[in-house]
């Protein structure tokens, strides 16, 4: 394996991870401050995708407009599935709230396949960000590395936003204690649906760096909500420091096990056990270090320190 | 609960009538029927299964498919190699699915309410790509069996005489919770589900008790995993995509969470309606078409207004209906 190889594998990886990171950050907020756990949330990243392609083909292959879809798009649906169902479902336990929202998942990828039937539609990289970069003497693709540098100026902003300004401590402080920021007058029904509405802006704009890189299709949410879910219980639930860390973590330990554990292992074993075991193990990399991780701290690498 | 009269009439009349279904099948010559019900059979034993941890121990396991797909795969690779003998099946099933409970469930119940459901989830899904990573056993597309297990005399390519297998193992496992829960380690089961702090100061070592429901609640979806590969003779990765857990629970709090009867009610409610949804014949032919294409969204409306309207289920409203 040459080292270029090795390289473009690492920005590859940190292209998943800053992705899932845009996922599980919208998640473990939402989680961290309501207390509610929300497996649509992979169907807002598919919402997303699915906006992003409408906008995309709808304007003659203007990202301008898949933005201005896929973004507000997402956010108008998470308000409304905030207000119509996981606002009912706040006092009560984890199992209802999976539940629901396990229904919307089956809701929405239904919706999907209804309105852009059931093959996958397609959304090309914008032409501006069609060619590559230089890093370093290694020519790497335009749009994944804008990927990663969404992702970074959004952990940078998310940063921002919760320990530099108001909102943000409200959402801190609703986290810790939300009947006593209830008390102290803050409205702190209005604090939960924004921070969902983010979250759900998250997810989306999430749909809609992906839609170019993947294939849009109903049922896409799901394998990257249970990375995201493996992102933030490796993290720490409810710590966006803990899901930043955790999605970088994740998404470089997936993409480099799939691309080197196979031919790492041809060298060590025999070719036909290699061949077996290979994908295998390359595919559960991720969730024997999820396994590891809480084996050792049950909280995650970065828990959220409350009182 | 389960002390109510109308408690006692609606399990009585719920399991004399799944005892009916051949007869009935075979009297209304809808052979399908035999087969329908099997599957809800399979379905609620998998659901009776988890709800000993999710209903009498308050765990969301979010990751039972993957027993099911062990017991599945235990049948479809034992018999890929020629070893068809049910009872060498069924020994191989049960030790491998208590093993990997036991570490699984060492693992998961380290944590607990939302990173339990996660890590449960995690775990069922690291399975699942096990199995599509088997190219040796189908793969991605599963693998056809040879043959259904042999058990001596019983055979099980007899439709009937799998369903009542089915139905025979399902009341075995009634019976056997019955008394599980109404023994000392049940009533420890169940406290920990009220106050798992108080339980341990009392001096039990709670860990062990709900480690020991884990092992037992996933053995019971081993054994649901080997009879759904002898009803399709069919085994793939599918069994234990996530989506089955998600239905498990359904089935459960459809019908009624922690209690005995509540699972079985739950799976054949569920089931029914899937299949009513999928092939249902209203006479208005796009509006059929869309639902029998698209009752998955029914699905999951059904399941919000559930989880919103019916908090207790069809067997806990039924129960708290009449005192």
């Amino acid at each position: 394996m040459t080292t270029g190889l090795f390289f473009t594998q690492l920005l590859n990886g940190l292209q998943l991870g800053v992705l899932l990171f845009l996922l599980s950050a919208g998640l473990t907020l939402v989680f961290g401050i309501m207390n509610v756990v929300n497996l649509a949330h992979g169907s807002l990243y598919m919402m997303g995708a699915y906006f992003a392609a409408a906008g995309f083909n709808a304007f003659d292959g203007s990202f301008l407009a898949a933005a201005l879809f896929a973004v507000p798009g997402t956010l108008l649906l998470g308000l409304l599935i905030e207000r119509i169902v996981l606002a009912n479902l706040y006092q009560r336990d984890h199992l209802d709230q999976v539940l629901a929202t396990f229904g919307l998942i089956l809701f929405f990828n239904e919706v999907v396949r209804f309105v852009w039937g059931a093959s996958s539609v397609y959304m090309n990289v914008p032409s501006w960000l069609s060619g590559t970069v230089n890093l370093f003497g290694l020519p790497y693709p335009s749009y994944r590395f804008a990927i990663i540098a969404v992702g970074l100026a959004v952990g940078v902003g998310l940063y921002a936003l919760i320990n530099r300004t108001r909102v943000g401590m409200l959402i801190r402080a609703g986290a810790s204690n939300p009947d006593m920021v209830s008390a102290l007058g803050v409205n702190i029904k209005g604090l939960n649906t924004l921070v969902f509405g983010l979250g759900a802006a998250l997810a989306g704009l999430a749909g809609l760096m992906a839609g170019p890189i993947v294939s849009v299709q109903a049922g896409m949410g799901e394998p990257i909500l249970i990375l995201t879910l493996v992102v933030i219980v490796t993290g720490g639930i409810g710590s966006i420091r803990g899901a930043f860390y955790g999605a970088l973590i994740v998404g470089i330990v997936d993409t480099i096990g799939r691309a080197f554990l196979p031919t790492l292992l041809r060298e060590l074993f025999d070719r036909s056990v290699a061949q077996a075991v290979g994908p295998a193990i390359a595919s559960m990399l991720i969730y024997l270090l999820m396994a590891a991780v809480l084996a050792l701290k049950p909280q995650g690498l970065f828990p959220v320190k409350h009182g | 609960m389960a002390s109510s009269a109308a408690a006692r009439i609606f399990a009585i009349v719920l399991l004399a009538g799944l005892a009916l279904v051949p007869a009935l099948a075979a009297w209304l010559d809808q052979p399908f029927w035999v087969t329908l019900f099997t599957r809800i059979l399979i379905f609620a034993l998998a659901a009776m299964g988890l709800n000993l941890v999710l209903g009498f121990g308050a765990m969301v396991s979010f990751g039972h498919a993957m027993y099911l797909g062990i017991g599945a795969y235990a049948v479809g690779i034992l018999s890929y190699h020629g070893v068809d003998n049910g009872v060498v099946q069924l020994g191989v099933a049960l030790v491998v699915g208590a093993l990997v409970a036991l570490g699984v469930g060492a693992i998961c119940l380290r944590t607990s309410g939302m990173a339990f459901i996660m890590i449960t989830l995690a775990f069922a899904q690291m399975l699942f790509f096990l199995a599509v990573s088997l190219r040796e056993y189908g793969g991605d597309d599963g693998m056809q069996l040879k043959g259904r297990s042999l058990l001596g005399p019983l055979d099980l390519n007899n439709p009937t005489l799998l369903y009542y297998l089915a139905y025979a193992l399902l009341l075995a496992v009634l019976f056997g919770f019955w008394r599980l829960v109404h023994a000392r380690f049940g009533m420890v089961l169940r406290g920990c589900r009220s106050n798992e702090r108080r339980m341990a100061s009392m001096g039990f070592a709670t860990f062990r008790y709900k480690l020991s429901a884990y092992v037992i609640s996933a053995l019971v979806c081993v054994l649901a995993g080997m009879l759904m590969a002898n009803l399709t003779r069919f085994v793939a990765p599918s069994y234990m995509a996530w989506t089955v857990s998600g239905e498990l629970i359904v089935m459960i709090v459809l019908g009624g969470l922690g209690t005995l009867i509540g699972p079985i009610a739950g799976a054949t409610a569920l089931l029914l309606v899937e299949e009513a949804l999928s092939s249902l014949k209203l006479g208005v032919p796009w509006l059929d078409n869309l639902i029998n294409q698209h009752w998955l969204a029914l699905i999951g409306i059904f399941i919000v207004l559930v989880v919103l309207v019916l908090k207790q289920g069809i067997y806990g409203w039924l129960v708290a209906k009449k005192p």
